[in-house]
């Protein structure tokens, strides 16, 4: 696959992100594309992005637990890149008519004050260069047809990342217990489905170090300020106008999210 | 609640279960012989179970809800939660090897227990009584044994069968429950040093403490408190796992510490 070949997938993908529509699977092509390959395409998607004004703010982490892993069929974490236009801020009501076919996850979310250099970084060296831990919500997204994604797809597609929201409640995870706290997540009042941070790699550190160690081996350090979202603790939660969600994080406290408007499909 | 089976029936049925439970054989369903048995009948045979094991000289510690959250019900294919008494004979130390030749199907699940010091009334009983009479919380280990054969049971039989109970563990360590958010408490069940079930006490109808309201409720219709100085389970947090000699399990728990158990022949 020729780097023409990869600028033209990693357009199509930026098309469809601004006119939220979906593309057909890039693995049902006949293309043979290889996970590096995948990677340089998110990479093309990424710097149109990045051209259009958006700054880099920070990574997540996808693919990390079972439920999705179940969901998706894929069995190994991918990454992505957060953007500026990725940050919902403000009253936490996120506006579906800016998204294709959003489903939410429950997280938690670390805010490095140091950079990480991969890598050689331990779980230890995450919980020395995390400022705080927050709650948070990412809102998955897929620019390609009805999710029919293979893991090379989602991370041609940036990790399927679509927002993310991060709650008001700032932890010192040296405070926490980051591997044994529930997460506790409600849809609409009601009790929706309850986890633990285990359901990450063990722990969410872990799998803020295996980004660190991953990245760190493609030259790409995380900055300090950036936001690293350490993968969903709860299943996919499909969103529609009107929707509230609400995790709460043993030890640390809740983040909520309403839903209002209509996406794409 | 109403019964509809004789006294003469009752005890027939209440020799059945003894004898499956005391000699550890399996034995059909109770509904196969009695089609319209009710709940009612399920607890005045577990009801008449009590009464010879105390005159035999084993001693009423506490009771346990069972059946209390959406996974156990999913797993069990039943829709409300169940109680079952607990005697000093079922109690098993942390840290010990728990026999299983006297068992049919062993099963083990994490629950958070309560230890009360005062007594509680039905009906009307809530969540707050419940965690004003409470004394202290700590981890527990529950091992249930469905005395019927080939998995096959409905409520009415398992109530019967005393909620399944078998063996219980309590340990880790103890907690004042105003230290403590319950229902954010996460939990990771280890069986051979591998993760096989992850969840937060929230599973357990939103809060532990409800689910012991409910057991003193169902008390209540049967003419009955919780005494003082009660031992009282109130249900697993996770789906059941299968144990067999030589398993190692661990129930960790945030804020209320781990046990262990090991099986053995």
């Amino acid at each position: 696959m020729d780097q023409d070949l990869i600028n033209s997938l990693g357009d199509e993908l930026y098309s469809a992100f601004l006119t939220r529509s979906t593309i057909t699977p890039l693995t049902g092509r006949g293309l043979d594309i290889t996970l590096e390959q995948a990677y340089k395409i998110q990479q093309r998607f990424i710097a149109c992005r990045l051209e259009a004004g958006e700054t880099v703010v920070g990574k997540k982490i996808g693919v990390t637990s079972k439920p999705v892993q179940q969901f998706l069929g894929v069995y190994q974490p991918d990454f992505g890149i957060l953007t500026s236009g990725m940050q919902i801020a403000g009253d936490n009501v996120i506006d579906l008519d800016g998204l294709i076919q959003p489903k939410a996850e429950a997280e938690l979310a670390f805010v490095l004050k140091e950079d990480l250099n991969g890598p050689g970084i331990t779980a230890m060296d995450v919980i020395r260069a995390t400022d705080y831990v927050v709650p948070c919500f990412e809102i998955v997204d897929s620019r390609i047809t009805d999710w029919k994604i293979r893991i090379e797809d989602t991370v041609a597609d940036n990790a399927s990342c679509g927002v993310y929201v991060l709650g008001d409640v700032k932890g010192d995870p040296r405070k926490l217990d980051l591997t044994l706290a529930g997460m506790v997540l409600y849809k609409n009042g009601e009790l929706y489905s309850t986890s633990v941070g285990a359901a990450v790699q063990g722990s969410p550190a872990n799998a803020v170090a295996w980004l660190a160690n991953t990245l760190g081996e493609l030259g790409i350090p995380f900055k300090a300020g950036e936001v690293i979202l350490s993968g969903s603790q709860s299943e996919l939660v499909a969103v529609q106008h009107g929707d509230e969600l609400e995790c709460n994080v043993g030890g640390l406290g809740r983040c909520k999210v309403k839903f209002s408007g209509r996406s794409a499909v | 609640m109403k019964t509809t089976l004789n006294r003469e029936a009752i005890i027939r049925l209440c020799e059945r279960v003894e004898g499956a439970q005391t000699r550890a054989y399996a034995i059909p369903k109770l509904t196969d012989e009695y089609p319209s048995m009710t709940m009612a009948d399920g607890y005045a045979i577990q009801t008449e179970l009590r009464k010879r094991f105390i005159e035999q000289g084993h001693k009423l510690v506490g009771w346990k809800a069972g059946l209390t959250s959406r996974a156990k019900m999913k797993q069990m294919g039943v829709d409300q939660p169940s109680i079952g008494f607990l005697t000093d004979k079922m109690s098993r130390p942390e840290n010990s090897v728990i026999s299983t030749s006297d068992l049919v199907h062993p099963r083990v699940e994490c629950e958070i227990a309560f230890v009360t010091r005062e007594r509680l009334v039905g009906p009307g009983c809530t969540a707050e009584d419940v965690l004003q009479a409470t004394d202290y919380v700590l981890p527990a280990i529950e091992v249930i044994d469905s005395r019927f054969s080939g998995f096959k049971f409905d409520l009415e039989s398992v109530v019967a069968d005393n909620g399944s109970s078998a063996r219980f563990v309590g340990g880790g360590r103890p907690r004042y429950v105003d230290e403590l958010d319950l229902p954010t408490i996460g939990a990771v069940l280890e069986k051979n040093g591998e993760i096989v079930e992850m969840g937060a006490a929230a599973a357990v109808m939103d809060h532990p403490a409800a689910a012991v309201a409910m057991l003193v409720n169902i008390l209540a219709e049967m003419g009955e408190e919780l005494p003082a100085g009660s031992f009282v389970m109130s249900g697993g947090i996770t789906a059941a796992v299968a144990v067999s000699p030589g398993d190692h399990v661990i129930a960790r728990f945030q804020e209320l510490g781990s046990i262990s158990v090991r099986f053995g022949e």
